[in-house]
């Protein structure tokens, strides 16, 4: 199996990643690029072309044995190694095994009840996180995973992983499949079929859309919660778009009205799942 | 200190007093009768130590006045009064809540204190909950008008309620309205343990002080270790003391202010904190001997005669501020800089500070309270007019606070010292809303580390705990601007929100 995974952040404590209070670790690499990305510098991975190493202001990166290197002390987090990415990466990124993560998620006992692992896409790491999971536990604390939901879940090699984590979050994009494909490069297929079987399996805990104005979010909305509607204790995130750190091109995204959030609302609530609004 | 050398000058204190716009009618005539006590001497000779250390900043007697006529903080037991009345005022026992709370209203109007109002009223679920057999809208009604009139009549929000550690009707009700009356009186703790209080009741106390910032959090297994068994309940800013009784007096030392004095840290530890230590010692007792002896509370106040306190349950409070200052004096006669809460070795001076102080106090036996095997109790006390410089308790400065883990873990350590009460607050972002049980597994966390009282409050509410006390940021800026408020302690909060940074507190991001 690969010995380390790659690191974007870890935020010791995070009230908006699942119940309680969790320490939420965010993986480098994705396989959706998603046009309104929050973060879009965890989706590619560094190649450690060096490009950025001369312009960082404070000599925090450097080039060693070929790989660029950031040195988090003297960061002072200006963020102009990723505006002049020219692949649109991060330097600022660790590479981990599990037990260096052990020991970091450790150091936040006992203030959390859980780790939420996101991204990036985490699933890419799926025996990585299997390890992380089961160690995890042992020490009474919980996972859960924040996901695309693109690779398949019900496939065998990824069981293990289904069977260590206490719970998924899965972002349902779109039900339509050509604006799926439009909004991530990808099909929404495994996506569904992922929201599914976890709810059958009761390690749903929960989905989240985000609501842009000209999208069919209705057609979303009502799908999902019709297709989830047998499985109970469900809770359905409406996330109004916000343009927080989205590339440049996709600022004149917009998101919904608060009128035609409260319809989607009822509509959720009208199947049987609770809606958090957000 | 406050001391007239003439009567010109009482005078001319008193006219301020009487010309004075933004104080109400109550706070003049409050401050007449200090001024009339000041015009005593200390209890103590002309030529004690105290003197040049007070005015060297090192002792602080918290302007209690000269002359104390009635212990500094009354507990007394409400739950005799419920079930047996008192005499004096006329009250019989109560059979319903109509008579509960209104026995409660009157009885409160004559709790004396430090402020003149009751610090603290009682465990007011658990005394009113024998008085509900279910809730509908005349009981919520009832309690809201209970609560209201003690926010505009008890006109300090040092005084102190406490709720739990069960969910009751009766608590339930408070928590579900607190938020909707925004009252910055009274100040409330759930004394809270984990193995009792369930957590749905524990999340809707968490979201209520967001809302609020009441109530506060008590670690209530690790105080009943403390209290052996004798009653307690949390008064005044976060003050846990013996109920049928309280604290007659607290004074304070700054540690950094002794600490500015010493040539070293050895000098500090072995040669200034015992002197200054002990000079304080003997003021307190000498000033509970007056109290005792020379006034007429403990003779004929009914409180006393009916049993609702007993002198033995009264005890003295030596109060601590500025050890984070501290630490930076000392560290720098040594050529370091060590900061509490981000390096270790803060803390460990910190610890070997607190054990001295400890150890100090303990040696010392007094005359009174048998309570606490006659020995005062420590207090981390939160911070008075001319502390600036001077960080309450044993608290990490504002501005210097490192991550919240780091700050709890710091605290918690600090914190073990003060059976008579101490606290951190957090303010969190207003996202946390959405997430009460984070916030309730980081209390809990703090909890199991043996953090004493903890609380939290919502970044951009208009109520805010300031030291230990409430108060609405919307009415200081009436009182700033020269305007009455109905509560004194806007008066006391005017220092630490202009001055002393409150309102730069780390918010804690999400």
């Amino acid at each position: 199996m690969c010995k380390t995974a790659t690191i974007n952040k870890i935020i010791p404590m995070s009230l908006v990643d699942g119940p309680g209070n969790r320490t939420a670790i965010f993986f480098q690499g994705c396989n959706f690029n998603c046009s309104y990305c929050h973060n879009p510098e965890t989706i590619k991975k560094c190649i450690n072309c060096g490009v950025c190493v001369s312009h960082c202001p404070v000599g925090a990166l450097k080039m060693i044995d070929g790989k660029a290197i950031w040195d988090e002390n003297k960061c002072i987090d200006c963020d102009t190694c990723i505006k002049v990415c020219p692949h649109g990466s991060t330097p600022k990124t660790h590479e981990y095994t599990v037990d260096d993560l052990m020991e970091k998620i450790e150091e936040n006992i006992p203030f959390i009840e859980g780790i939420t692992t996101s991204g990036g896409e985490c699933t890419l790491n799926f025996e990585f996180l299997e390890e992380l999971f089961t160690k995890v536990k042992s020490l009474g604390l919980t996972s859960l995973v924040d996901t695309n939901g693109f690779i398949s879940l019900k496939s065998p090699i990824m069981d293990g992983l289904v069977k260590a984590a206490d719970g998924f979050m899965l972002d349902i994009k779109s039900m339509n499949e050509d604006e799926h494909i439009k909004l991530t490069g990808r099909s929404n297929k495994t996506v569904i079929e992922n929201a599914v079987y976890l709810a059958s399996i009761g390690k749903l805990q929960e989905i989240r859309t985000v609501l842009i104005e000209g999208h069919k979010n209705r057609e979303t909305v009502e799908n999902i919660t019709k297709l989830l509607k047998p499985y109970p204790n469900l809770t359905y995130k409406l996330i109004s778009y916000r343009p927080f750190g989205v590339r440049e091109e996709f600022l004149e995204l917009k998101s919904i009205g608060q009128k035609e959030k409260e319809e989607l609302k009822e509509i959720v609530i009208a199947n049987g799942i609770k809606v958090i609004d957000c | 200190m406050e001391i007239f050398d003439k009567v010109e000058d009482i005078k001319k204190e008193v006219m301020n007093t009487i010309e004075n716009q933004s104080l109400t009618y109550e706070q003049q005539t409050y401050r007449l009768s200090k001024i009339a006590e000041n015009v005593m001497d200390y209890p103590i000779l002309k030529n004690d130590l105290f003197y040049e250390m007070y005015n060297k900043g090192k002792i602080c007697d918290l302007d209690e006045g000269h002359a104390p006529y009635a212990p500094r903080y009354i507990l007394p037991d409400y739950e005799k009064l419920l079930r047996e009345g008192s005499e004096f005022l006329r009250l019989t026992p109560a059979k319903n809540l109509r008579q509960a709370i209104n026995s409660l209203l009157i009885f409160y109007h004559h709790v004396p204190s430090i402020t003149r109002f009751p610090v603290y009223i009682g465990s007011l679920d658990t005394l009113l909950e024998p008085f509900v057999d279910e809730v509908n809208d005349d009981v919520i009604e009832e309690i809201k008008l209970f609560l209201i009139q003690l926010d505009r009549t008890i006109n300090d929000s040092f005084c102190h309620a406490n709720i739990g550690p069960y969910e009751t009707k009766v608590g339930n009700i408070i928590l579900d309205i607190i938020g909707e009356l925004q009252n910055v009186t009274p100040n409330m703790t759930l004394l809270y343990d984990s193995e009792i209080t369930p957590d749905n009741f524990a999340e809707k106390a968490i979201k209520a002080s967001l809302d609020s910032a009441n109530p506060a959090f008590a670690n209530l297994s690790y105080y009943k270790k403390d209290f052996n068994g004798i009653p307690f309940g949390i008064a005044s800013c976060y003050n846990a003391l013996p109920t049928t009784g309280g604290a007659f007096t607290l004074s304070r030392i700054r540690l950094n202010k002794i600490a500015d004095d010493s040539k070293d840290i050895d000098d500090f530890i072995n040669r200034e904190l015992p002197k200054v230590v002990d000079t304080l010692l003997h003021f307190m007792e000498s000033k509970i001997d007056f109290l005792v002896n020379k006034t007429s509370f403990f003779e004929s106040n009914f409180l006393v005669r009916e049993g609702f306190v007993k002198l033995e349950n009264f005890v003295g409070l030596f109060g601590v501020v500025g050890l984070h200052e501290c630490i930076e004096t000392l560290s720098a006669k040594e050529g370091k800089t060590l900061v509490l809460g981000t390096d270790k070795e803060a803390k460990e001076l910190g610890v070997k500070i607190m054990d001295q102080v400890e150890e100090l106090v303990n040696n010392f036996t007094s005359k009174y309270s048998p309570v606490w095997n006659n020995k005062f109790m420590l207090h981390a006390q939160v911070g008075a007019a001319n502390d600036k410089g001077t960080t309450a308790g044993t608290r990490i400065q504002i501005g210097k606070e490192p991550d919240i883990y780091q700050h709890i873990r710091t605290a918690a350590r600090l914190q073990q010292y003060f059976p008579s009460g101490t606290g951190d607050h957090f303010p969190f972002e207003s996202t946390a809303e959405k997430n009460p049980k984070a916030i309730l597994d980081i209390f809990r966390g703090a909890f199991k580390l043996n953090m004493r009282y903890i609380s939290c409050y919502k970044e951009d509410g208009d109520l805010i705990r300031v030291t230990g006390y409430l108060v609405k940021k919307s009415d200081l800026e009436k009182f700033n601007r020269g305007e009455q408020v109905s509560y004194d302690t806007v008066q006391y909060a005017q220092d630490p929100l202009n001055e002393y940074g409150i309102l730069e507190r780390k918010v804690q991001n999400v």
